[in-house]
């Protein structure tokens, strides 16, 4: 493109910089999730590692201006490996006051803040909760600001296409972008192609945000820009090389999800209700119709779970979805998958709180639901999704647990994860083993309930097979004939065998490794789910600094990992970060009677890495 | 290779496992699974193919009498377990079993839902207007002022009419019969069968121990002939001793009247005729109350229409008809992507 082959001038010389955090943020108007996204691909086409955290308000649009209207984005990359979405801002781009409001707390000591300052006009400054203008008074002197009225610069921009004004304003996400890629000497093509490709049917639209895009990165090469932005050039980060793409968590899952199917050979039965963040699975997996898989949106929780089961008895692989309220509502569904012993995939994203809760913000406070939350003594196995890009094997994992054990299998990922992205390396779909499920055909001496003597597992029986003809249900029933049976030996005898066979799938699964450093250090630092980041990195830095810390990411929530007890033992301490209040140190304590410690998070945001190093710290040099 | 002799026709017996049914003597589920194991027996139904999904009680233990594929779930869920059960396998032949608390209160979203998605079930409501297995509680279709353990001074929540319900959500098949019409119960259960997308079938049945006689008004001898009227389509709505008795419609006021042949000058013409494709006219009929007025019995409505699992799996086949579509190596790298060196 032309606009875009405009000389790149020769530049003064970048500040070398090792990672950078960037949030872009304004009102849910604004178009600050598609600008994030943007900047993410030029950031992976660089040759960055990154992570990214959207972050975007529960109401759909909420007025104008207002606080909780603000959208945000937020992207950490580096010449590093990255592992977290970052701590503090090095840049904070903000669209409004009211995004300045909710947003500056993050923005690193003397970090820069990028305001537009033709939004700050009295009536959003009120809206904000502001009796003056920040960009006019002291109050933002710990940072370095940079007033531009980018609104009026992009109307102008824009002017020569014939946009309203309001038209015209919708760009300026764009012109925030084009700084930003100059600020980071980022090119711009791949956003020009992007724009072109998605409004070919609105040539006078893909202009207009290619000219505003241009023209804030010309704003950065002319001298009216002002001394406190620096220019930085970040490295590309040493990555195995191959084939890349970004993926978030329900980009994962659901592709999980198909391929466990296809190395199943079965069919996938996909029923859910829409719950953010949830629903994202559900876009994702209606749209691989091509593969054979049938996605039902229910009229409730309850339904979904339904379905999920009946569509199991029939021989399909049933998998349901949900976010904790909703994962609630299916537990009694999920008992009777449990007792009926039928194969059943449930994926909880977790939200934070009880009942609604911060629906659009992360925690995993439903591992007690997932190991407990049921009634009678009905085990199922729990794993859990530590990255983005982890839920495409933790998904295979689940669909080969429940057609293996004839049980159902529930993923723990949550909110962070289902949203957030990071560079995946593609892998190729036939290097997974396959786990074939074989359906029972054989009438001889068949009976519903009779056991595979390793894995307990009964045999999965399609309805449609001559001669096999049987009952199954939620009452509990006998050992072997299926029939109803209240006989009290039998009841013993069939609770027995529910915890064994899910108990037994500790065999089946890998023993727990030390994530990073040695079994026997002075301290463990034991996390589960999307902690893995930031533990990574603290316990990363700390042993950098000489601490003696070790760090273990569990997979397995149940059955745990049958080497865990021993191993956690060989720790003088440990400690169990989590984004609850002390879910999994519950567990560990309970199970293996050790004096493992919480350090525990509840406010809807990821750990900083500096919240871990400090707790780190404090234990090891007291 | 043996051989394969044909299967020999198969009878009511057939259907029937070898578990001792337990229900209360003189209860009306003997019956009506005695005319659903006839049905079956009658239409060559293939065990192998049929599926029977329940939920909770009485009437929900009728999977296990059947020997067919069986599936006894939680209450109220049948219709959301049986969905599931014909996405997976629309080859299947699915019938849902449920009484009138099961489907109507706990399960009335998923009775509803799957009515009016037209899923191709056979959904058989045995309707007794009270809570049978919890012991005697009132149901959503018991009449205001029932006594029961939890309404001691009589309930006072109004009752839903189970056919109006069906109708009002879209419903493309609505029948009645009774436990005790052991003719007219198997030929509704075999047009039910017959028809493509959700059949709702309202079976009126007596709880002998906690509601016996809920029904006697319009189901004994002696009121029988004046206080049913068997719908068949076509047909001149007639009943009565004799058929002496019709049903005209009073344009005037938008409803039904009942006139008796040679009063008032009225004649076999100014019959109104059933005609099951009608939906104003079904929910007319099953608006129908005595004492003035006979129970509507039959077909009430029957409307051809696209099955939902037919629908989705045609999308499906849509879908997967380019076998070289369905790359899972492509969809992984899809969308933009990059290469590290």
């Amino acid at each position: 493109m032309s606009e875009v082959a405009a000389a790149e001038r020769p530049e003064e010389k970048r500040h070398e910089i090792e990672s950078a955090v960037v949030r872009f943020a304004g009102d849910s108007g604004d178009g600050m999730q598609l600008t994030g996204s943007h900047f993410t691909m030029t950031a992976a086409i660089a040759g960055n590692d990154l992570a990214t955290f959207p972050d975007f308000p529960a109401e759909i649009r909420a007025p104008a201006g207002t606080t909780f209207g603000v959208s945000a984005f937020q992207i950490n990359f580096g010449a590093r490996k990255i592992m977290t979405s970052g701590d503090l801002l090095d840049v904070l781009v903000v669209m409004n006051p009211a995004a300045l409001v909710t947003n500056l707390a993050d923005v690193k000591p003397n970090g820069i803040v990028i305001a537009d300052s033709g939004a700050f006009t009295d009536r959003n400054l009120t809206k904000a909760g502001y009796t003056e203008n920040p960009l006019e008074n002291d109050s933002l002197d710990g940072y370095r600001l940079v007033k531009i009225d980018m609104s009026r610069l992009t109307v102008e921009a824009v002017k020569e296409f014939g946009l309203s004004n309001k038209e015209a304003l919708r760009s300026k996400n764009m012109w925030a972008l084009g700084l930003v890629y100059w600020m980071y000497g980022r090119k711009r093509q791949a956003s020009v192609d992007w724009l072109e490709t998605k409004f070919a049917k609105n040539p006078d639209i893909a202009k207009a945000n290619i000219a505003a895009l241009n023209a804030g990165h010309a704003f950065g090469e002319t001298a009216e820009m002002p001394a406190e932005l620096g220019t930085f050039d970040v490295e590309p980060a040493a990555i195995a090389p191959g084939l890349y793409r970004t993926i978030t968590g329900a980009e994962s899952v659901s592709l999980g999800l198909l391929a466990g199917s296809l190395l199943a050979d079965l069919k996938i039965a996909f029923c859910s209700y829409p719950i953010t963040p949830a629903s994202a699975l559900l876009h994702q997996l209606a749209r691989m119709k091509e593969f054979g898989v049938v996605t039902f949106q229910a009229e409730d929780e309850i339904a979904a779970a339904a379905a999920a089961i009946g569509a199991s008895y029939a021989g399909s692989l049933g998998i349901t979805s949900s976010s904790g309220p909703g994962i609630a509502l299916k537990m009694e569904a999920i008992g009777l998958a449990i007792a009926t012993e039928l194969p059943l995939v449930v994926i909880n994203s977790q939200r934070a709180g009880p009942s609604t809760g911060l629906p659009t913000k992360t925690e995993q406070s439903d591992l007690y639901q997932a190991v407990y939350g049921r009634n009678g003594d009905a085990p199922m196995p729990v794993i859990s999704v530590s990255t983005p890009s982890d839920g495409y094997e933790v998904a295979i994992e689940a669909v080969r647990i429940a057609t293996k054990y004839m049980t159902p299998v529930m993923v723990l990922t949550d909110g962070y994860i289902t949203n957030a992205s990071e560079p995946w390396l593609i892998p190729d779909a036939g290097d997974s083993e396959r786990f074939d499920v074989t359906f029972r055909t054989d009438p001889e001496d068949f009976q519903p309930f009779m056991r595979d003597d390793e894995t307990l597992a009964r045999p999965w029986v399609k309805p449609g097979t001559p001669d096999l003809m049987h009952r199954i249900g939620g009452i509990e029933r006998s050992y072997d004939s299926g029939h109803i049976s209240y006989d009290p030996e039998n009841h013993q005898k069939m609770t027995d065998v529910r915890a064994a066979k899910v108990l037994g799938i500790a065999n089946d699964i890998p023993e727990q490794e030390v994530t990073v450093g040695e079994a026997g250090a002075k301290l463990a630092v034991v996390g589960w789910g999307s902690t893995y980041g930031p533990i990574n990195r603290a316990v990363n830095n700390m042993r950098d600094d000489g601490l003696d810390v070790a760090q273990i990411h569990l997979r397995y929530i149940w059955p745990l990992p049958r080497n865990l007890g021993e191993l956690l033992g060989s720790f003088d301490q440990i400690l169990v970060p989590e984004m609850n209040t002390g879910q999994l140190r519950t567990l560990l304590r309970d199970q293996y009677l050790l004096p493992a410690e919480g350090l525990n998070k509840v406010n809807g945001k990821p750990f900083l890495i500096g919240e871990l190093e400090d707790a780190i710290r404090t234990r090891l040099e007291k | 290779m043996n051989v394969q002799s044909p299967p020999e026709k198969l009878t009511a017996r057939d259907f029937a496992t070898d578990q001792e049914v337990r229900w209360c003597p003189g209860c009306g589920d003997y019956a009506i699974l005695k005319g659903v194991q006839n049905t079956l027996a009658q239409l060559e139904a293939d065990p192998k193919n049929t599926v029977f999904v329940s939920g909770i009680g009485c009437a929900a233990r009728f999977p296990y009498y059947m020997e067919t594929y069986g599936f006894h779930t939680i209450h109220g869920r049948s219709p959301a377990v049986a969905t599931g059960v014909k996405l997976a396998n629309p080859e299947l032949d699915v019938w849902v079993v449920g009484g009138d608390g099961d489907m109507l209160s706990i399960g009335g979203n998923h009775t509803m839902h799957a009515i009016r998605r037209n899923v191709d079930l056979q959904i058989l409501l045995f309707n007794n207007q009270i809570y049978g297995l919890t012991k005697g509680q009132y149901s959503p279709t018991s009449k205001i002022g029932t006594k029961s353990p939890s309404t001691p001074l009589g309930s006072i929540d109004n009752p839903v009419s189970a056919a109006q319900f069906a109708l009002g959500v879209g419903g493309t098949f609505i029948a009645r019969s009774s436990d005790i019409l052991q003719k007219h119960l198997p030929e509704v259960l075999k047009r039910a069968y017959k028809h493509k997308g959700a059949s709702f079938v309202e079976i009126f049945q007596n709880c002998i121990v906690y509601n016996d006689g809920a029904f006697k008004h319009f189901t004994e001898k002696s009121v029988q002939d004046e206080m049913q009227i068997h719908v068949e389509h076509g047909e001149p709505l007639l009943f009565g001793k004799d058929k002496s008795k019709g049903l005209i419609l009073n344009k005037e006021e938008m409803r039904l009247e009942v006139v008796t042949l040679g009063e008032d000058g009225i004649t076999l013409d100014d019959i109104a005729i059933h005609d099951e494709t009608n939906r104003g006219l079904a929910t007319m009929l099953a608006q129908m109350d005595p004492p003035d007025y006979p129970v509507a019995l039959g077909v009430l409505y029957a409307e051809p229409a696209a099955s939902y699992e037919v629908s989705v799996h045609a999308q499906i086949d849509q879908a997967t008809k380019d076998g070289d579509k369905a790359d899972l190596n492509k969809l992984l790298q899809r969308g933009q992507t990059w290469t590290v060196e």
